[in-house]
């Protein structure tokens, strides 16, 4: 037997999940090692961002590291609206009641600073009970012995061993799969976000939205200024910039073909937005995400003997209509996984943290909101296409659209309802077609125009920093056929594009055409979109490699 | 255990930096000081000794006053405990014997006797390598030099190395030496650190050595002649047995291409090269 390097547990990667396991192990006197691959816990991450707390969970990141608030958050989020769009009509709706459903405090956040800030601390504490924190780790895979999960290698590092493996290495996490807990198949179980980060100064940003500096605004865009494409647009204030970005169902991007940028573009360009974006239009950071669908994805027991899955490792990010929660989900879980160790070890039985950690998701409720049973219930039965179908074409009839004209306040009421929205199935109804229709039917048109020229696609690539050395993608298959939706799937390429990861081309040998795809992983934001969409084989890039985001 | 990295200010021949006069002649006082580059892995190599084995790291040179600069970087660089200066007059203008004879007498001064010195591998000025072998052999140890890899033994009183065989990168061999032992870190040098033990004890030193940079006199010690009770005909220009006859500047080699400069960013200056180039690209 090989003599390994061991600590008690290994966390690995240091976002809130990550960072909430480590903090909670380290109270317990855990020795723990903390494995984080950017240059800067928060340089790999990108997230909406609005992190909340929930009064009905177990913990918050507040709870767990006090001054959070004070010192990583952008401004609090004390006025919600979506706006139901259709052309340049829209009807909007105060959706408070639903924000402030079960809600302590939700703060808008962008990650690089915010995970930098958590990550600060963790390493502190990690550091008191024998373990710390290192960046610029890239963890490969699960170490094994006599086929049991036994600890992780690592790219930069001799394996480790460990008594307890969290594994918040993300939405693509590496080690979830390899342990086949997690895969990439189905675009149906995953949104893509795409985000732009736009710079304001304080002082206009206030005027323009009409609040102070410590009040903050989030709005939600759906109806029908997205091609079609099932999903929606977000608008959150932060500090000194505003976070504008859009999240669509993976498969109906894929079905559709639709070229992500160019729907942020749509947002971003509509005349809507102008009130608050003005003439002068400064993106500082174009970014990127793959969203895991908890409703279908969130692992019911995402455990295999020492590894714990945390946040969108596991899938725990929920996403129905317009509530959008991941990281407050990641800080229960991780925070759970710890509990459930110190348990498990105070037992004499460490190993079984595991099964020790499904139970308490399920106790302290975390898995009633990822796959809410209603959903389950009423949302899948719509998703069978002839009662989709139907229900649109009520939804779309004389008398349909005369209900809504009737009642504009029972649908704003219906907004609010988190019950209601826990049932939302995943169709062109909810997200396209009724906006769409309230639009129409109840919306006033726009009186504004939009001076907002968005940059062009090279631009945006330009201006993120990449450092990859070997490719890390590999294109399994490059018939256009096979891997052809990842030219446009993908956020940083685009079918007229000969700049971006994947490029669409035609070559002619032996006297017939061929319609192929190429693939340069240069300017990659490694989402993990071409993984679920396209034939490849994937892997993270080194330790201190790859995409590092400023914003996050 | 004790190791000692041994640095020297060298003039910042970097463009923009360094400075000549019409003969060609370097000017000393409008050049900045800096370490000596190749002193880098020398630094990297002592740190790593270090990380792995702890102990303490100094840092020695034989200098003006003015290298305290050179020092702090050097401490900020290595997470070094404390730094020596060999400092005064009578060491002024010495060659690299009389260099040597001064740090060997510096090195035995030290309260703590070294396990390990390490040098880097030629100075930028002088480039001529001979110091860190000739203060190997004023204090009689081992010597290992063109070293890219170290693992130090403490316990075991050894060290194992990996070096390039007459600084020729294809043919490695690795050697075994006891401490105390002399090593010259080669430009190739590259610590490891595979274990995350030793990636959080660099991470701790860091975090102790900033605050530490930031207070350089209260680590610095100051050696003069007197102090290491050195004979001033025996060290400085007074002592050095070789002497610098003069420099000659070498010409610069006369262009024998033109050049013409293109304006890329307007298309209509593209063209004329376009039709240069045309004529080759059929492979002629």
């Amino acid at each position: 037997m090989t003599e390994h390097e061991r600590y008690e547990a290994v966390v690995v990667g240091c976002g809130p999940g990550g960072a909430a396991a480590a903090a909670a192990l380290a109270r317990n006197g855990v020795e723990t090692l903390v494995l984080e691959r950017g240059v800067d816990a928060g340089s790999k991450n990108v997230s909406g961002g609005v992190i909340y707390a929930e009064e009905s969970a177990p913990y918050t990141i507040e709870s767990l590291f006090p001054g959070f608030r004070e010192q990583a958050t952008e401004r609090p989020v004390t006025d919600n609206y979506i706006h139901n769009v259709a052309g340049d009509r829209v009807k909007t709706f105060d959706i408070g009641e639903l924000h402030h459903h079960d809600t302590a405090w939700a703060d808008s956040v962008l990650r690089r600073p915010m995970d930098s800030w958590l990550a600060e601390r963790v390493h502190e504490r990690t550091r008191e009970t024998g373990g710390g924190l290192l960046t610029e780790i890239h963890v490969t895979g699960l170490l094994r012995e006599n086929g049991e999960i036994v600890g992780v290698r690592t790219e930069e590092l001799a394996p480790i061993e460990a008594d307890l493996i969290v594994a918040a290495d993300g939405v693509n996490s590496e080690l979830a799969r390899d342990a086949g807990l997690m895969d990439w198949d189905d675009p149906a179980e995953w949104f893509q976000g795409v985000k732009a980060v736009v710079d304001m100064d304080p002082a206009v940003l206030d005027d323009r939205f009409d609040i102070d500096p410590d009040e903050g605004e989030a709005h939600l865009f759906s109806g029908d200024l997205f091609d079609g494409v099932r999903g929606g647009g977000f608008l959150y204030t932060n500090r000194e910039s505003l976070s504008i970005g859009t999240v669509f169902h993976l498969d109906s991007l894929a079905d559709e073909r639709a070229e992500p940028q160019e729907l942020l573009d749509a947002l971003l360009t509509h005349p809507l937005l102008a009130q608050w974006l003005g003439e002068e239009y400064r993106e500082r950071e174009y970014s990127a995400k793959l969203v895991p669908d908890s409703k279908k994805v969130a692992h019911e027991s995402p455990h295999d003997d020492r590894l714990v899955l945390v946040g969108d490792a596991a899938g725990q990010m929920q996403a129905q209509g317009p509530i959008i929660k991941g990281m407050n989900h990641a800080v229960s879980a991780g925070a759970l996984a710890a509990e459930a160790f110190a348990d498990a070890r105070s037992r004499g039985d460490p190993h079984r943290a595991g099964e020790f950690y499904e139970r308490k998701l399920r106790e302290e409720g975390v898995m009633a909101k990822l796959r809410p049973r209603s959903y389950d219930l009423v949302g899948r039965l719509s998703e069978i296409d002839a009662v989709d179908r139907v229900a649109t074409a009520v939804a779309d009839s004389a008398l349909g659209r005369l209900g809504l004209r009737a009642a504009p306040g029972l649908l704003e009421r219906a907004y609010n309802s988190p019950r209601l929205v826990a049932m939302v199935p995943d169709t062109g109804l909810p997200y396209v077609m009724l906006p769409t229709v309230i639009g129409e039917e109840l919306g006033e048109a726009v009186d504004a125009e939009s001076r907002v020229d968005p940059p062009e696609l090279d631009e945006r690539i330009g201006e993120l920093t990449y450092d990859v050395g070997e490719p890390h993608i590999r294109l399994v298959d490059n018939s256009f056929g096979a891997s052809g939706t990842a030219v446009t799937a993908c956020p940083v390429s685009a079918k007229e594009f000969g700049g971006g990861c994947y490029r669409d081309e035609r070559v002619r040998t032996n006297g017939h055409e061929e319609h192929l795809v190429s693939l340069d992983t240069q300017p990659c934001v490694e989402c993990g979109t071409c993984a679920v969409v396209a034939d490849t084989e994937w892997e993270h890039p080194a330790g201190g490699k790859g995409v590092d985001f400023d914003q996050g | 255990m004790n190791t000692v990295v041994l640095t020297k200010g060298v003039p910042d021949f970097r463009e923009e930096q360094v400075s000549f006069d019409e003969d060609g002649h370097l000017e000393r006082g409008k050049t900045p000081t800096v370490m000596n580059p190749n002193d880098r892995p020398a630094l990297r190599a002592a740190l790593q000794a270090k990380v792995r084995t702890g102990g303490t790291v100094s840092l020695m040179s034989m200098g003006p006053p003015g290298y305290e600069d050179v020092l702090r970087e050097g401490m900020e660089d290595v997470y070094a405990d404390d730094c020596y200066l060999l400092s005064d007059r009578e060491m002024g203008a010495a060659d690299t014997w009389a260099t040597a004879m001064t740090v060997a007498t510096g090195l035995q001064r030290l309260a703590d006797s070294p396990d390990l010195v390490v040098a880097g591998f030629k100075t930028a000025d002088g480039e001529t390598g001979h110091t860190g072998p000739q203060t190997a052999y004023c204090l009689g140890w081992p010597l290992v030099t063109h070293v890219t890899s170290l693992d130090v033994d403490a316990a075991a009183g050894r060290l194992r190395a990996e070096r390039l065989v007459d600084g020729d990168a294809s043919e490695v061999e690795t050697v075994e030496a006891p401490l105390p032992c002399f090593v010259v870190a080669d430009p190739e040098f590259e610590p490891t650190y595979r274990t995350a033990s030793h990636r959080l004890a660099h991470k701790d030193l860091r975090d102790a050595t900033q605050q530490r940079a930031r207070n350089l006199e209260d680590h610095l010690t100051v050696w003069d002649h007197e102090d290491l009770n050195l004979d001033p005909d025996y060290i400085g220009l007074d002592g050095s047995p070789t002497i610098v006859a003069g420099v000659d500047p070498i010409p610069k080699a006369p262009a024998e291409r033109d050049a013409t400069v293109v304006d890329g960013s307007r298309p209509s200056e593209l063209e004329p090269v376009l039709s240069e180039l045309t004529p080759y690209a059929a492979g002629d």
